[in-house]
């Protein structure tokens, strides 16, 4: 297998944890809020999950579990900035420093330890192309995800909880005023954001990479947050930059197998620095940002 | 005004008519308060000896001197960081890669002693604490540049310089900076006397740094009460429209916010590894960069009150090591501490611009 099968065959795996997220994230963003806790979030998710599958309860009853967990630890984020008026920013990061506390507290008897991942599905026929064919052998959360994508597109491209949810983003005073619950439009958003999370940690530590070890998100739900910035808030775009990185990360190890003579933290710097240049690409182009944005982003909303 | 939140509850939040001071000074205390209880009551249900547990956290940080002068010690590198950090805060400009400007400052400080391991004189370690300053503060650029002339988002671009930073650091002591009769542990040679910052207080390991950290406390002081420089960035941060209308540009506030974070969490990483580590190693800070964050919010982003602040999280950072090792408590027990010591002081700091009323009374006088 060359580089470029590894990378395909990978790819969309390597992809997963950050399309979860980062899909979770667009919807709390699109109803204007930010929720910068999503590292903390995925890290709790990733426990739970962990914790139920290593003693045999299998990946459903985990990855439901780690999706509850990320909406319990999510609506305490909305109680505060929704019902006290807190600041985001800050209210974001406690969530975040929470959740990853709360992750190795849970996970210190389970450091190291590993479990079995899911058995791949493939599609008959599709995955005997040459070269590309690795595409088609995926798990079946992969393939649950791409589905998912397509579902929170079509949301927002056609269904009425997709427009109230941007109309509650864009402009909360005229939402509010035609009679839309602003309120518990961005609760439900936030919890919805916080599953999305629970999900993506779920999968980093039961599927992807089937082991615990503290800090083992690594920043993903950081480079999920970004995700959303590079996607300029549309769907199709953010499914991209997720395969983007994902390819980025498998990167490190296509370039250990082909003997490449790399220092392993330059590879291991890969994903961050990729987002910091991509970062500063989208942002650059103010008039695409202002374009597709939301209006009122991280303010709260007073009736 | 009313919360909607609260549209199921006899009570509401009403707007104040002018901020609560009382709330204000009130709230860090109150936060504790519940914090440590609600913390007291988990570490019960895991299990463990609460009155063991009080001891370790609450009482000896502050009534063994041995265990007073670290949390004097922890204090240090707190205490500058979040001063540097929260004039960027009330500028509004989110610098939350204080962590990796932290190593930058130590990887700075400590090309001297790697690079001149021979070199004796009284000037070393003034010079590595200047270095580490200049680090931090190069790193920092990074991320004012992305943001003034790239229009990124500064908390993204400093975290993920942080993550840069931890590799970086890992390279160095895997690789160039390895120390070769180190059996081969990821650390730098031992720095010689000389690149020591001198001991404060004998018999303890607190140095002259505290000094520093004090000292820039006063300038922050100065800088963001007194100065007309500090009104514009606070200005800036509060009504951005006012500023820009009033010819203050947006761009030096976030330059000049970043400069000042990142400085001084470079020193505190310089002072770090000529101070109590004395070589280079993977775990020359445990957290800092983020502690700071917190201490900054719960000093109520005021040069006085992060004083007081940092101090607290010292002893808890303290306090949390005796009770890992007095009441078998994992360290990550201080995380969780932290990350709810945050969140439930937004909740009581939201009392300084609302207060509780009765629905009853509420409805009969409107406001």
């Amino acid at each position: 297998m060359n580089a470029i099968e590894f990378i395909l065959a990978g790819m969309l795996a390597a992809a997963a944890p950050f399309l979860l997220a980062a899909l979770g994230e667009l919807v709390v963003e699109r109803a204007g809020v930010l929720n910068l806790g999503v590292e903390g979030l995925m890290a709790f998710g990733a426990v739970i999950a962990f914790i139920i599958v290593y003693h045999g309860g299998g990946h459903i009853l985990a990855f439901l579990a780690a999706g509850l967990g990320g909406i319990l630890l999510s609506l305490i984020f909305a109680g505060i900035i929704l019902g006290f008026n807190a600041n985001q920013v800050a209210t974001g990061l406690a969530i975040g420093i929470l959740g990853q506390g709360l992750s190795a507290l849970f996970g210190k008897s389970y450091e190291s330890l590993t479990v079995k991942a899911l058995p791949k599905i493939s599609i008959p026929g599709l995955s005997d192309i040459p070269v590309i064919g690795g595409l088609f052998t995926q798990d079946i959360v992969v393939w649950l995800s791409l589905l998912v994508t397509v579902a929170i597109w079509a949301s927002f491209a056609y269904s009425k909880v997709g427009l109230v949810i941007r109309a509650v983003g864009e402009n909360p005073k005229a939402a509010h005023a035609i009679g839309y619950p602003v309120i518990t439009v961005r609760f439900a958003a936030v919890a919805f954001g916080g599953m999305m999370a629970g999900f993506a940690g779920a999968y980093a530590s039961t599927i992807y990479t089937p082991l615990w070890a503290d800090g083992m998100i690594a920043g993903r739900g950081w480079i999920a947050i970004a995700l959303v910035v590079f996607g300029t808030w549309l769907t199709g775009r953010i499914f991209l930059g997720a395969c983007l990185f994902g390819a980025v990360s498998l990167m490190g190890l296509a370039a250990q197998a082909t003997g490449l003579d790399v220092p392993s933290q330059l590879l291991a710097c890969l994903p961050y620095l990729v987002t910091i240049i991509v970062l500063g690409i989208i942002s650059a182009d103010r008039r695409l940002l202002k374009l597709n944005g939301v209006a009122s982003l991280g303010e709260p909303f007073e009736r | 005004m009313s919360r909607p939140f609260f549209a199921a509850l006899p009570i509401i939040l009403v707007r104040r008519e002018r901020a609560s001071l009382a709330a204000a000074l009130l709230a860090p205390p109150i936060a504790l308060i519940v914090t440590i209880t609600l913390n007291l009551s988990l570490y019960i249900v895991m299990g463990r000896d609460p009155a063991a547990v009080i001891y370790a956290m609450l009482i000896e940080p502050f009534f063994s001197w041995a265990s007073f002068s670290e949390v004097l010690l922890k204090t240090g590198p707190l205490l500058l960081i979040a001063q540097g950090l929260a004039i960027g805060f009330r500028a509004k400009v989110f610098n939350i890669g204080a962590e990796g400007q932290f190593v930058l400052g130590a990887i700075f400080a400590s090309a001297i002693p790697i690079w001149w391991p021979e070199a004796a004189g009284q000037w070393i370690w003034p010079a590595m604490l200047l270095l580490g300053t200049i680090g931090g503060a190069l790193w920092a650029s990074l991320t004012a540049f992305w943001r003034v002339r790239l229009n990124a988002n500064e908390i993204l671009v400093s975290l993920m310089l942080s993550f840069v930073a931890t590799q970086l650091l890992n390279y160095l002591l895997l690789g160039p900076w390895k120390d070769p009769n180190g059996f081969n542990f990821p650390q730098s040679v031992m720095f010689q006397y000389d690149a020591m910052v001198p001991i404060l207080i004998e018999g303890t390991r607190v140095n002259v740094s505290l000094i520093l950290a004090v000292l820039l406390s006063i300038a922050a002081w100065v800088f963001m009460q007194k100065s007309f420089s500090g009104y514009k960035l606070q200005v800036g941060g509060l009504a951005p429209r006012a500023a820009s209308y009033a010819g203050f540009k947006e761009g030096w506030a976030i330059w000049l916010s970043l400069l000042i974070g990142g400085a001084a969490a470079g020193l505190a990483g310089a002072a770090e590894v000529a101070g109590p580590l004395g070589q280079l190693q993977r775990s020359i800070s445990t957290g800092y960069g983020y502690a700071a964050i917190i201490v900054a919010y719960l000093g109520g982003l005021h040069p006085i009150g992060i004083v007081i602040s940092s101090v607290v999280m010292a002893a808890l950072y303290i306090g949390g090591d005796n009770a890992m090792v007095s009441a078998n408590l994992p360290i990550a027990a201080v995380r969780v501490f932290q990350g709810s010591l945050l969140l439930i002081y937004l909740i009581a700091i939201a009392f300084v611009r609302y207060r509780l009323v009765w629905r009853q009374t509420a409805i009969r006088s409107p406001t």
